[in-house]
Protein backbone atom coordinates (compact mmCIF):
# COMPACT_ATOMS: atom_id res chain seq x y z
CA UNK A 1 0.00 0.00 0.00
CA UNK A 2 1.57 3.49 -0.63
CA UNK A 3 2.31 6.22 1.75
CA UNK A 4 -0.39 8.90 2.87
CA UNK A 5 0.27 12.39 2.36
CA UNK A 6 1.27 13.77 6.32
CA UNK A 7 -0.19 17.21 6.36
CA UNK A 8 2.44 17.73 9.35
CA UNK A 9 5.66 18.09 7.61
CA UNK A 10 7.75 18.63 4.53
CA UNK A 11 8.27 16.20 1.49
CA UNK A 12 10.58 16.92 -0.95
CA UNK A 13 8.60 15.60 -4.39
CA UNK A 14 9.39 12.44 -5.88
CA UNK A 15 11.81 13.52 -8.79
CA UNK A 16 9.64 11.58 -11.09
CA UNK A 17 6.89 8.99 -11.42
CA UNK A 18 9.16 5.76 -11.34
CA UNK A 19 10.33 7.72 -7.48
CA UNK A 20 6.57 8.04 -6.33
CA UNK A 21 5.43 6.47 -3.24
CA UNK A 22 2.80 8.56 -1.71
CA UNK A 23 -0.21 8.79 -3.60
CA UNK A 24 -1.44 11.65 -5.14
CA UNK A 25 1.99 13.50 -4.45
CA UNK A 26 3.08 15.88 -7.39
CA UNK A 27 6.41 14.93 -8.47
CA UNK A 28 9.06 17.17 -9.35
CA UNK A 29 9.04 16.90 -12.50
CA UNK A 30 5.37 17.37 -13.12
CA UNK A 31 6.31 20.34 -11.34
CA UNK A 32 8.52 22.12 -13.57
CA UNK A 33 6.92 20.75 -16.72
CA UNK A 34 3.96 22.55 -15.81
CA UNK A 35 5.50 25.61 -15.46
CA UNK A 36 7.25 25.24 -18.47
CA UNK A 37 4.21 23.75 -20.87
CA UNK A 38 1.93 26.63 -19.21
CA UNK A 39 4.22 29.57 -19.19
CA UNK A 40 7.26 29.05 -20.94
CA UNK A 41 9.35 29.70 -18.03
CA UNK A 42 12.44 27.31 -18.66
CA UNK A 43 13.19 24.26 -16.77
CA UNK A 44 16.86 25.26 -15.79
CA UNK A 45 15.23 28.09 -13.48
CA UNK A 46 14.84 25.60 -11.08
CA UNK A 47 18.18 23.76 -11.10
CA UNK A 48 19.13 24.99 -8.04
CA UNK A 49 15.75 24.69 -5.99
CA UNK A 50 14.14 21.53 -4.19
CA UNK A 51 10.11 21.15 -4.29
CA UNK A 52 8.27 20.00 -1.46
CA UNK A 53 4.53 19.34 -0.52
CA UNK A 54 3.17 20.01 2.75
CA UNK A 55 -0.64 19.83 3.61
CA UNK A 56 -2.68 18.09 0.36
CA UNK A 57 -1.26 19.48 -2.49
CA UNK A 58 0.30 22.69 -1.20
CA UNK A 59 3.74 22.64 -2.87
CA UNK A 60 7.15 24.88 -1.59
CA UNK A 61 9.79 25.96 -3.37
CA UNK A 62 13.07 25.84 -1.25
CA UNK A 63 16.54 27.34 -2.39
CA UNK A 64 18.61 25.72 0.94
CA UNK A 65 19.94 23.05 2.43
CA UNK A 66 17.60 20.62 4.65
CA UNK A 67 16.58 16.92 5.42
CA UNK A 68 13.57 15.24 4.08
CA UNK A 69 11.14 15.09 5.65
CA UNK A 70 11.16 17.90 7.81
CA UNK A 71 9.10 19.48 10.68
CA UNK A 72 8.85 23.33 10.37
CA UNK A 73 6.93 26.01 9.86
CA UNK A 74 8.11 26.71 6.58
CA UNK A 75 10.56 25.77 3.71
CA UNK A 76 11.31 28.93 0.80
CA UNK A 77 8.20 29.96 -0.50
CA UNK A 78 4.52 28.49 -1.57
CA UNK A 79 4.57 27.57 -5.17
CA UNK A 80 1.47 25.85 -6.84
CA UNK A 81 -1.83 24.17 -5.61
CA UNK A 82 -1.97 20.31 -6.71
CA UNK A 83 -4.87 18.30 -6.21
CA UNK A 84 -7.54 19.67 -7.73
CA UNK A 85 -8.54 19.46 -11.53
CA UNK A 86 -5.97 22.67 -12.17
CA UNK A 87 -3.22 23.58 -10.93
CA UNK A 88 -2.90 26.82 -9.11
CA UNK A 89 0.60 28.96 -8.73
CA UNK A 90 0.44 31.26 -5.89
CA UNK A 91 0.73 34.81 -6.57
CA UNK A 92 3.95 35.25 -4.81
CA UNK A 93 5.22 32.31 -6.97
CA UNK A 94 4.53 34.26 -9.85
CA UNK A 95 5.95 37.60 -8.56
CA UNK A 96 8.97 35.78 -8.16
CA UNK A 97 9.58 33.64 -11.06
CA UNK A 98 6.82 35.17 -13.80
CA UNK A 99 9.37 36.88 -15.42
CA UNK A 100 10.75 34.07 -16.82
CA UNK A 101 7.31 33.61 -18.54
CA UNK A 102 6.76 33.59 -21.99
CA UNK A 103 3.24 32.16 -22.55
CA UNK A 104 -0.46 32.85 -20.74
CA UNK A 105 0.97 36.47 -19.86
CA UNK A 106 -1.61 38.71 -19.82
CA UNK A 107 -0.41 42.65 -19.45
CA UNK A 108 -2.74 45.07 -18.48
CA UNK A 109 -2.94 48.68 -18.68
CA UNK A 110 -2.68 51.28 -15.50
CA UNK A 111 -5.98 51.14 -14.94
CA UNK A 112 -6.65 47.59 -15.82
CA UNK A 113 -3.58 46.84 -12.94
CA UNK A 114 -4.60 48.62 -10.29
CA UNK A 115 -8.31 47.12 -9.89
CA UNK A 116 -6.68 43.72 -10.53
CA UNK A 117 -4.47 44.57 -7.49
CA UNK A 118 -7.07 45.41 -5.43
CA UNK A 119 -8.62 42.01 -5.90
CA UNK A 120 -11.29 43.59 -9.00
CA UNK A 121 -12.42 41.06 -11.29
CA UNK A 122 -12.71 42.46 -14.64
CA UNK A 123 -14.06 42.28 -18.24
CA UNK A 124 -11.59 41.58 -20.92
CA UNK A 125 -12.28 40.45 -24.14
CA UNK A 126 -9.42 40.99 -26.14
CA UNK A 127 -7.87 37.87 -24.80
CA UNK A 128 -7.57 35.43 -27.43
CA UNK A 129 -4.99 32.72 -25.38
CA UNK A 130 -5.83 29.82 -23.33
CA UNK A 131 -8.36 30.00 -20.36
CA UNK A 132 -7.82 29.32 -17.17
CA UNK A 133 -4.82 30.43 -14.45
CA UNK A 134 -2.74 33.75 -16.33
CA UNK A 135 -0.20 35.38 -15.21
CA UNK A 136 -1.05 39.17 -15.18
CA UNK A 137 1.54 42.03 -15.66
CA UNK A 138 2.31 45.40 -16.23
CA UNK A 139 4.98 47.55 -17.43
CA UNK A 140 6.88 49.05 -14.31
CA UNK A 141 9.68 51.20 -14.96
CA UNK A 142 9.98 50.23 -18.92
CA UNK A 143 10.01 46.35 -17.87
CA UNK A 144 7.32 43.64 -17.77
CA UNK A 145 6.55 43.37 -14.18
CA UNK A 146 4.38 39.87 -13.13
CA UNK A 147 1.20 41.14 -10.51
CA UNK A 148 -0.25 38.28 -9.76
CA UNK A 149 -2.70 35.32 -10.80
CA UNK A 150 -5.77 35.82 -12.64
CA UNK A 151 -8.38 33.40 -13.85
CA UNK A 152 -9.95 34.00 -17.35
CA UNK A 153 -13.17 32.34 -18.08
CA UNK A 154 -16.10 33.94 -20.48
CA UNK A 155 -14.39 37.53 -20.94
CA UNK A 156 -13.54 37.84 -17.45
CA UNK A 157 -10.31 38.19 -15.56
CA UNK A 158 -10.62 37.33 -12.09
CA UNK A 159 -8.03 38.65 -9.70
CA UNK A 160 -6.95 35.84 -7.45
CA UNK A 161 -4.89 38.10 -5.52
CA UNK A 162 -5.20 36.65 -1.95
CA UNK A 163 -7.23 39.37 0.56
CA UNK A 164 -4.48 39.87 2.48
CA UNK A 165 -1.59 40.96 -0.45
CA UNK A 166 -4.48 42.74 -2.13
CA UNK A 167 -4.04 46.95 -1.71
CA UNK A 168 -5.41 49.91 -3.00
CA UNK A 169 -3.13 51.64 -5.29
CA UNK A 170 -2.70 54.73 -7.38
CA UNK A 171 -2.73 54.25 -11.03
CA UNK B 1 10.99 60.48 28.90
CA UNK B 2 11.78 60.09 32.09
CA UNK B 3 13.76 56.67 32.19
CA UNK B 4 16.05 58.12 29.61
CA UNK B 5 17.60 60.35 32.32
CA UNK B 6 19.39 57.38 33.22
CA UNK B 7 22.11 57.90 30.08
CA UNK B 8 22.85 61.27 30.90
CA UNK B 9 26.47 60.79 31.82
CA UNK B 10 27.24 58.81 28.68
CA UNK B 11 25.05 60.66 26.20
CA UNK B 12 27.43 63.67 24.37
CA UNK B 13 25.16 66.30 23.97
CA UNK B 14 22.04 64.55 25.78
CA UNK B 15 19.57 67.61 25.03
CA UNK B 16 20.08 66.93 21.27
CA UNK B 17 19.53 63.14 22.42
CA UNK B 18 16.03 64.06 23.95
CA UNK B 19 14.97 66.84 21.79
CA UNK B 20 15.44 63.59 19.06
CA UNK B 21 13.17 60.89 20.48
CA UNK B 22 10.75 63.15 20.89
CA UNK B 23 10.41 63.78 16.98
CA UNK B 24 8.46 61.16 15.19
CA UNK B 25 10.66 59.57 12.40
CA UNK B 26 10.36 59.74 8.55
CA UNK B 27 9.00 56.05 6.51
CA UNK B 28 12.17 54.77 5.96
CA UNK B 29 11.94 51.44 3.24
CA UNK B 30 14.67 48.92 2.23
CA UNK B 31 15.10 47.86 -1.78
CA UNK B 32 14.41 44.38 -1.48
CA UNK B 33 17.35 43.32 -4.30
CA UNK B 34 15.44 39.61 -4.60
CA UNK B 35 12.71 41.35 -6.29
CA UNK B 36 14.40 44.66 -8.18
CA UNK B 37 17.89 46.42 -8.03
CA UNK B 38 17.94 50.06 -6.34
CA UNK B 39 17.94 51.89 -10.03
CA UNK B 40 14.81 50.24 -11.01
CA UNK B 41 13.35 50.56 -7.77
CA UNK B 42 13.98 54.28 -7.86
CA UNK B 43 12.25 54.63 -11.34
CA UNK B 44 9.37 53.53 -10.02
CA UNK B 45 9.37 55.48 -7.56
CA UNK B 46 9.96 58.33 -9.69
CA UNK B 47 6.78 56.95 -11.88
CA UNK B 48 4.96 56.65 -9.27
CA UNK B 49 5.33 60.14 -8.34
CA UNK B 50 6.95 59.22 -4.93
CA UNK B 51 9.77 61.51 -3.57
CA UNK B 52 12.47 59.81 -1.87
CA UNK B 53 16.12 60.49 -0.08
CA UNK B 54 18.53 58.01 -0.20
CA UNK B 55 20.49 56.76 2.91
CA UNK B 56 24.39 58.26 2.92
CA UNK B 57 25.68 55.21 4.57
CA UNK B 58 23.17 52.75 2.18
CA UNK B 59 21.90 52.79 -1.31
CA UNK B 60 19.20 50.45 -0.19
CA UNK B 61 18.49 52.67 2.70
CA UNK B 62 15.43 55.03 1.52
CA UNK B 63 13.27 57.23 3.11
CA UNK B 64 10.13 58.01 1.37
CA UNK B 65 7.69 61.12 0.96
CA UNK B 66 4.93 59.43 1.98
CA UNK B 67 2.81 58.54 4.45
CA UNK B 68 2.01 55.13 3.04
CA UNK B 69 4.59 53.41 2.11
CA UNK B 70 2.84 50.21 2.08
CA UNK B 71 0.25 51.37 -0.83
CA UNK B 72 2.74 51.94 -3.36
CA UNK B 73 3.59 49.81 -6.42
CA UNK B 74 7.24 49.15 -5.41
CA UNK B 75 6.29 47.97 -1.73
CA UNK B 76 3.33 45.64 -3.81
CA UNK B 77 5.53 44.24 -6.41
CA UNK B 78 8.04 43.55 -3.13
CA UNK B 79 10.58 46.03 -4.06
CA UNK B 80 10.52 47.55 -1.17
CA UNK B 81 9.81 46.62 2.42
CA UNK B 82 9.29 49.22 5.73
CA UNK B 83 12.08 49.02 7.60
CA UNK B 84 13.91 51.78 9.89
CA UNK B 85 16.93 53.15 9.13
CA UNK B 86 19.24 51.28 11.62
CA UNK B 87 17.27 48.30 11.62
CA UNK B 88 19.18 47.76 8.59
CA UNK B 89 22.81 47.91 10.00
CA UNK B 90 22.81 44.62 12.03
CA UNK B 91 22.59 42.34 8.78
CA UNK B 92 25.37 44.49 7.21
CA UNK B 93 27.53 44.54 10.08
CA UNK B 94 27.27 40.31 9.54
CA UNK B 95 28.46 40.57 6.25
CA UNK B 96 26.76 37.67 4.68
CA UNK B 97 28.09 35.46 1.32
CA UNK B 98 25.86 33.70 -0.80
CA UNK B 99 25.79 30.14 0.14
CA UNK B 100 26.84 30.38 3.78
CA UNK B 101 24.20 29.10 6.67
CA UNK B 102 23.01 31.67 8.70
CA UNK B 103 20.75 31.81 11.62
CA UNK B 104 18.63 34.66 12.63
CA UNK B 105 17.61 32.70 15.74
CA UNK B 106 14.62 36.33 17.15
CA UNK B 107 13.20 36.56 13.31
CA UNK B 108 10.02 37.96 13.31
CA UNK B 109 8.32 39.76 11.72
CA UNK B 110 10.98 38.89 9.19
CA UNK B 111 12.71 42.91 7.86
CA UNK B 112 16.26 41.85 8.93
CA UNK B 113 15.75 37.89 7.96
CA UNK B 114 15.24 38.78 4.46
CA UNK B 115 17.52 41.34 4.52
CA UNK B 116 20.33 38.72 5.15
CA UNK B 117 18.69 36.40 2.13
CA UNK B 118 19.22 39.54 -0.12
CA UNK B 119 22.31 39.72 1.16
CA UNK B 120 23.59 36.40 -0.20
CA UNK B 121 21.63 36.62 -3.23
CA UNK B 122 18.92 34.76 -2.02
CA UNK B 123 21.40 31.60 -2.17
CA UNK B 124 22.45 29.64 0.96
CA UNK B 125 20.22 28.72 4.07
CA UNK B 126 19.04 31.29 6.07
CA UNK B 127 17.47 29.82 9.63
CA UNK B 128 14.43 31.86 10.88
CA UNK B 129 13.60 31.52 13.91
CA UNK B 130 11.36 32.97 16.65
CA UNK B 131 9.52 31.53 19.72
CA UNK B 132 6.06 33.50 18.66
CA UNK B 133 3.88 31.52 16.38
CA UNK B 134 1.80 34.90 15.77
CA UNK B 135 4.81 36.74 14.74
CA UNK B 136 5.51 33.88 12.81
CA UNK B 137 2.95 34.79 10.59
CA UNK B 138 3.92 38.03 10.06
CA UNK B 139 7.74 36.70 8.80
CA UNK B 140 5.87 34.06 6.24
CA UNK B 141 4.02 36.76 4.91
CA UNK B 142 6.95 39.26 4.77
CA UNK B 143 9.11 36.51 3.37
CA UNK B 144 6.78 35.30 0.33
CA UNK B 145 6.05 38.98 -0.58
CA UNK B 146 9.70 39.38 -0.99
CA UNK B 147 10.23 36.21 -2.60
CA UNK B 148 12.50 34.63 -0.24
CA UNK B 149 13.52 31.42 -1.07
CA UNK B 150 16.48 30.49 1.03
CA UNK B 151 14.46 30.99 4.35
CA UNK B 152 13.83 27.62 6.60
CA UNK B 153 11.27 29.76 9.10
CA UNK B 154 11.29 27.48 12.25
CA UNK B 155 9.41 27.96 15.85
CA UNK B 156 11.60 27.40 18.60
CA UNK B 157 12.90 28.78 22.21
CA UNK B 158 16.45 29.88 20.37
CA UNK B 159 17.78 29.28 24.10
CA UNK B 160 17.97 25.86 23.77
CA UNK B 161 17.40 25.36 19.83
CA UNK B 162 18.47 22.33 18.08
CA UNK B 163 20.36 21.74 15.04
CA UNK B 164 19.14 18.26 14.71
CA UNK B 165 16.29 19.32 12.19
CA UNK B 166 19.08 20.05 9.55
CA UNK B 167 21.46 17.89 8.16
CA UNK B 168 24.19 20.33 9.32
CA UNK B 169 25.19 20.81 12.63
CA UNK B 170 26.64 24.45 12.90
CA UNK B 171 26.01 27.76 11.24
CA UNK B 172 28.59 30.03 9.62
CA UNK B 173 27.08 33.23 10.65
CA UNK B 174 24.30 33.85 13.28
CA UNK B 175 22.20 37.25 14.32
CA UNK B 176 21.01 37.56 17.72
CA UNK B 177 18.39 40.68 17.45
CA UNK B 178 17.42 39.75 20.65
CA UNK B 179 13.86 41.28 22.47
CA UNK B 180 15.05 44.10 24.39
CA UNK B 181 13.18 47.26 26.28
CA UNK B 182 12.86 48.99 23.16
CA UNK B 183 13.80 52.08 24.46
CA UNK B 184 15.57 53.17 21.20
CA UNK B 185 12.10 52.66 18.89
CA UNK B 186 10.44 55.51 21.17
CA UNK B 187 10.33 57.67 18.12
CA UNK B 188 8.27 54.75 16.28
CA UNK B 189 6.06 54.02 18.77
CA UNK B 190 5.77 56.97 21.59
CA UNK B 191 4.29 54.40 24.13
CA UNK B 192 7.85 51.98 24.14
CA UNK B 193 8.48 53.20 27.67
CA UNK B 194 5.58 53.11 29.72
CA UNK B 195 5.85 49.63 30.84
CA UNK B 196 9.69 50.44 31.72
CA UNK B 197 11.06 49.28 34.83
CA UNK B 198 14.80 47.88 35.87
CA UNK B 199 13.12 44.58 36.61
CA UNK B 200 11.90 44.56 32.83
CA UNK B 201 15.34 45.80 31.76
CA UNK B 202 16.92 42.48 34.42
CA UNK B 203 14.31 39.49 33.23
CA UNK B 204 15.01 40.41 29.78
CA UNK B 205 18.85 40.26 30.15
CA UNK B 206 18.35 36.27 31.34
CA UNK B 207 17.00 35.92 28.02
CA UNK B 208 18.98 37.46 26.21
CA UNK B 209 22.42 35.87 27.95
CA UNK B 210 20.71 32.65 27.07
CA UNK B 211 19.88 33.28 23.14
CA UNK B 212 23.50 35.12 22.99
CA UNK B 213 25.14 31.74 24.58
CA UNK B 214 23.39 29.38 22.42
CA UNK B 215 23.75 31.91 18.88
CA UNK B 216 27.98 31.03 19.69
CA UNK B 217 27.86 27.39 20.29
CA UNK B 218 25.54 27.04 17.45
CA UNK B 219 27.71 28.86 15.50
CA UNK B 220 31.66 27.39 13.63
CA UNK B 221 34.71 28.69 14.81
CA UNK B 222 35.97 31.39 12.57
CA UNK B 223 31.99 32.33 12.12
CA UNK B 224 30.49 35.50 13.05
CA UNK B 225 28.03 36.23 15.57
CA UNK B 226 26.25 39.82 15.70
CA UNK B 227 24.29 40.77 18.69
CA UNK B 228 22.09 44.12 18.69
CA UNK B 229 19.54 45.25 20.55
CA UNK B 230 16.94 48.56 20.30
CA UNK B 231 17.96 49.93 23.26
CA UNK B 232 19.97 52.18 25.33
CA UNK B 233 20.72 49.88 28.13
CA UNK B 234 24.21 48.71 29.35
CA UNK B 235 22.65 46.06 30.95
CA UNK B 236 20.99 44.39 27.79
CA UNK B 237 23.82 45.59 25.67
CA UNK B 238 27.99 45.69 27.05
CA UNK B 239 27.05 43.51 30.08
CA UNK B 240 25.62 40.64 27.68
CA UNK B 241 28.41 40.96 25.36
CA UNK B 242 31.01 40.75 28.78
CA UNK B 243 28.15 37.05 29.94
CA UNK B 244 29.31 35.86 26.23
CA UNK B 245 33.19 36.60 26.49
CA UNK B 246 33.00 35.21 30.21
CA UNK B 247 31.12 32.45 29.40
CA UNK B 248 31.57 30.95 25.68
CA UNK B 249 34.69 31.22 23.16
CA UNK B 250 34.87 34.08 21.23
CA UNK B 251 36.21 38.05 21.12
CA UNK B 252 34.84 41.37 19.98
CA UNK B 253 36.23 42.49 16.66
CA UNK B 254 35.88 45.71 14.95
CA UNK B 255 33.25 46.75 11.45
CA UNK B 256 33.00 49.68 9.75
CA UNK B 257 30.20 51.84 10.23
CA UNK B 258 29.07 54.61 7.64
CA UNK B 259 26.77 56.48 10.38
CA UNK B 260 27.97 58.01 13.04
CA UNK B 261 27.93 56.42 16.28
CA UNK B 262 30.08 56.33 19.56
CA UNK B 263 32.05 53.46 21.07
CA UNK B 264 30.36 51.04 23.06
CA UNK B 265 30.53 51.57 26.99
CA UNK B 266 33.54 50.33 29.42
CA UNK B 267 31.58 51.10 32.30
CA UNK B 268 28.41 51.79 33.67
CA UNK B 269 27.55 52.10 37.60
CA UNK B 270 29.31 49.33 39.12
CA UNK B 271 30.27 47.34 36.40
CA UNK B 272 33.67 47.28 34.67
CA UNK B 273 33.52 45.97 31.05
CA UNK B 274 36.29 44.26 28.99
CA UNK B 275 37.88 47.30 26.62
CA UNK B 276 37.45 45.16 23.19
CA UNK B 277 33.74 46.47 23.78
CA UNK B 278 34.52 50.12 22.81
CA UNK B 279 34.54 47.95 19.40
CA UNK B 280 30.57 47.87 19.47
CA UNK B 281 28.62 50.81 18.45
CA UNK B 282 26.13 52.94 19.68
CA UNK B 283 23.76 54.85 17.59
CA UNK B 284 21.79 57.72 19.23
CA UNK B 285 19.06 59.36 17.78
CA UNK B 286 20.56 62.47 17.41
CA UNK B 287 23.40 61.69 15.49
CA UNK B 288 21.66 60.80 12.25
CA UNK B 289 17.98 61.26 13.28
CA UNK B 290 17.09 58.05 13.45
CA UNK B 291 15.80 55.42 16.05
CA UNK B 292 18.44 54.30 18.65
CA UNK B 293 20.48 51.12 18.21
CA UNK B 294 23.47 48.59 19.78
CA UNK B 295 25.56 46.25 17.45
CA UNK B 296 28.33 44.32 18.58
CA UNK B 297 30.55 41.92 16.45
CA UNK B 298 31.66 38.72 17.56
CA UNK B 299 34.04 36.09 15.97
CA UNK B 300 34.10 32.54 17.31
CA UNK B 301 37.05 31.40 18.25
CA UNK B 302 38.85 27.69 19.18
Amino acid sequence: MADRNDGQRFDRLPATEAERTVEGRATREEVVDFFADRFGIPPETFEDYSVWEKGAGKIWIYGGDAPTPIEIEAIGMTCLRTRQEHWKPTTDFVQRFGVHATDCVIELDREQARRFASGEDQDLERWDGDWGYLIAAHSVAGKREPIGVGLYVHGELRSMVPKGRQRDLES
Amino acid sequence: MEPLERYRPIIDDFDAFLAACERPLGNAVRVNTIKATVERTLEALDREGVGYEQADWNPRVVDLETDSPGSTWTSFHGFTHGQEEVSAVPPVVLEPEPGERVWDCCAAPGGKATQIAALMDDRGTVVANDNNLGRISALRFNAERLGATSLAVTNADARNYSLSRFDFDEFDRALVDAPCSCEGTIRKNPDALDNWSEGHISSVAGIQKGIIRRAIQATREGGTVVYSTCTFAPEENEAIVQHALDTESCRVVDFDLGLEHSPGLTEWEDDEFDSSLEKAARIYPHQNDTGGFFVAKLEVTA
